[in-house]
């Protein structure tokens, strides 16, 4: 038994979930392989090799891997899996891991399992159905089983201490149907969302964008990163990858509080496994009171710069 | 152009609906309960019937696989204004073990047969939450892969996709054909008129089965068990000055994993 993790990276760094992953991987009990292909990514590797789980880092580089498109990046995994003759390989469950691994496991034949949870064995997984209202405990039997890794479930794996070793694997041929022209990424000086300690969400509530300037106030108050329900992104107040939800990100923080938020359970279903839940709501029947730890009945456009004005002291 | 898309449009339980998991644990109740088509598949079909209505596209094709009742889902296809239907028969112990695998052949299968250019689904259902459907029918047929799109511009053989990633929005280009599948904001999907929903009763739906299209149906996986999420209990009503020294307590002194939050000012709900 042996598993791949593709890692996630921007050629600089490698993202967080990829740890999370990393994490899930030695829970099968095998060897952990980690898989690394960019235009430039020597550093992510180095980091990788001292990542705590890891056995060995494949590298590869080329210009076509540019961006990490699936049609790249399909081949290279396939052509490594049958080299080094994995039984398992994931990935974390975010924008990346979702669109790639699946075309990984059609190319084999095999069905994936998508943002599991937990794994009760080397081929069984628990994940999450109708927006996490119901879990489901899935018995894999497929000859090597792809799966992608909910990031909030798992502990990141330490990023010292490991001693993997590392080595080249060969390219695959570019295949030239995709191109990646170019991102544009919210900046923001807050925590990112998916890793903040404390996450305050905006919904229908806040009545415009320009409103989620509360929010931003009171998250810089305790260096929290702000996310939104569906609702407010449908409303076009705040971008899409602010939401939290069944289709959105899922955080689970140590403390969220949820503003203006009626509490739809594809919204709770990004959310409920926060520490603690706090909800700000004018509506005393909302849902969100029900998966609260302690709710506010009030306006949120009185009670929010109240807060503001008191964590300033 | 005289493109050709297909469109696959899922039934699922409507989203408003609060599931029950069955004693048995085998699956959620399905029996009187309201379904839909699900959300992110109206995104699809309202991408594709703009396509047409840009005259990008000449056709387009609504396709659901399942038993009888997703003649339903895509007759609201139909009336959303798409041209004609497929329903792909799968029903019984198929119909219970039938997921994105064989959903994936049964498309790549119909986008040979139909000559397709283009096929546009959503990106997730919302009843499995697989978001793969997508992705495996572009690698079965080898064609390039937009998924997660907010927007989606043709130009000559090519398709320009802008993607909803974990961090903002990226740019891609692929060739045609190719696979798509519709985030939220790729558009606001219209609801179907009712001159539109009696015009939609004289399109034609196609049946078939997966047998004739040489899809094996096996599924290799195997749930072993569901279970329902606990509800949680339920608030306790706080005021400001309860919630600024909670704040104060969790942002500024380590939190210790899995304790409970220290009681403050507070009564029941």
């Amino acid at each position: 038994q042996s598993t791949l993790v593709v890692a996630e990276h921007n050629n600089e760094t490698l993202t967080p979930i990829t740890l999370n992953a990393i994490t899930a991987a030695t829970k099968l009990g095998s060897d952990v392989s980690c898989l690394v292909a960019g235009t430039n990514c020597a550093k992510v590797a180095e980091q990788l090799t001292k990542v705590q789980g890891v056995k060995k880092v494949l590298v590869a580089q080329h210009e076509a891997y540019k961006g990490l498109l699936p049609e790249e990046l399909t081949p290279l995994i396939l052509a490594t899996q049958k080299q080094f003759s994995f039984t398992h390989i994931c990935a974390g469950a975010s924008a990346f891991g979702k669109n790639l691994l699946p075309r990984v496991a059609a190319k084999l034949d095999v069905a994936p399992i998508s943002d599991i949870i937990e794994i009760k064995s080397p081929d069984t997984f628990v994940r999450t159905i109708y927006a996490g209202n119901a879990l489901s405990t899935v018995k894999c039997n497929e000859s090597v089983k792809v799966f992608t890794v909910r990031g909030t479930s798992f502990e990141p794996a330490a990023v010292d201490g490991g001693s993997a070793s590392s080595e080249e694997v060969s390219t695959s041929a570019p295949v030239g149907v995709s191109e990646w022209l170019e991102q544009t990424l919210t900046k923001s000086d807050r925590p990112e969302l998916t890793s903040a300690k404390v996450v305050v969400s905006g919904g229908r509530g806040l009545k415009s964008g320009e409103n989620f300037k509360l929010l931003y106030d009171l998250a810089d108050k305790m260096n929290a990163a702000v996310g939104a329900s569906r609702a407010a992104v449908d409303a076009g107040y705040v971008p899409n990858d602010m939401q939290v939800g069944q289709t959105g990100k899922i955080v689970a923080p140590e403390l969220y509080i949820a503003v203006g938020i009626s509490g739809a359970i594809q919204h709770l279903a990004g959310m409920k496994d926060s520490k603690t839940i706090v909800a700000i709501n004018k509506d005393p029947e909302a849902p969100i009171f029900q998966v609260a730890d302690y709710g506010l009945v009030a306006d949120l456009f009185k009670v929010v710069p109240e807060l503001t004005e008191a964590l300033k002291k | 152009m005289s493109a050709r898309v297909l469109v696959g449009v899922k039934r699922v339980i409507d989203y408003a609906v609060k599931i029950r998991v069955k004693p048995d644990h085998t699956g959620v109740v399905t029996d009187g309960v309201k379904h839909s088509m699900n959300p992110f598949c109206e995104i699809a079909v309202e991408e594709a019937v703009k396509l047409k209505e840009k005259k990008f596209v000449k056709e387009v094709v609504a396709v659901s696989c399942g038993p009888q009742q997703v003649q339903e889902t895509i007759r609201t296809a139909l009336a959303m204004g798409a041209d004609r239907g497929i329903h792909v028969e799968v029903s019984g112990k198929d119909y219970e073990t039938l997921g994105p695998l064989q959903v994936s052949k049964i498309l790549a299968a119909l986008a040979k047969k139909e000559q397709a250019d283009l096929i546009i689904l959503g990106k997730q259902a919302i009843d499995d939450d697989c978001n793969q459907t997508g992705q495996m029918t572009a690698a079965l047929l080898d064609w390039p892969q937009g998924t997660f799109a907010s927007e989606v511009n043709i130009e000559a053989d090519m398709l320009k996709v802008v993607r909803e990633v974990d961090g903002g929005l990226e740019t891609i280009k692929i060739k045609l054909p190719a696979v798509v599948t519709a985030d939220l904001r790729l558009n606001t999907p219209r609801y179907a008129t009712l001159p539109n929903i009696m015009k939609a009763k004289k399109k034609k739906i196609a049946n078939v089965k997966p047998a004739d299209l040489g899809v094996d149906m096996s599924s290799r996986l195997e749930v072993l068990k569901n279970i329902e999420e606990a509800d949680a209990g339920g608030a306790v009503q706080t005021n400001t000055e309860g919630l600024s020294s909670l704040v104060m307590e969790q942002t500024l002194r380590p939190v210790k994993s899995g304790s409970a939050p220290s009681p403050i000012q507070t009564r029941p709900m």
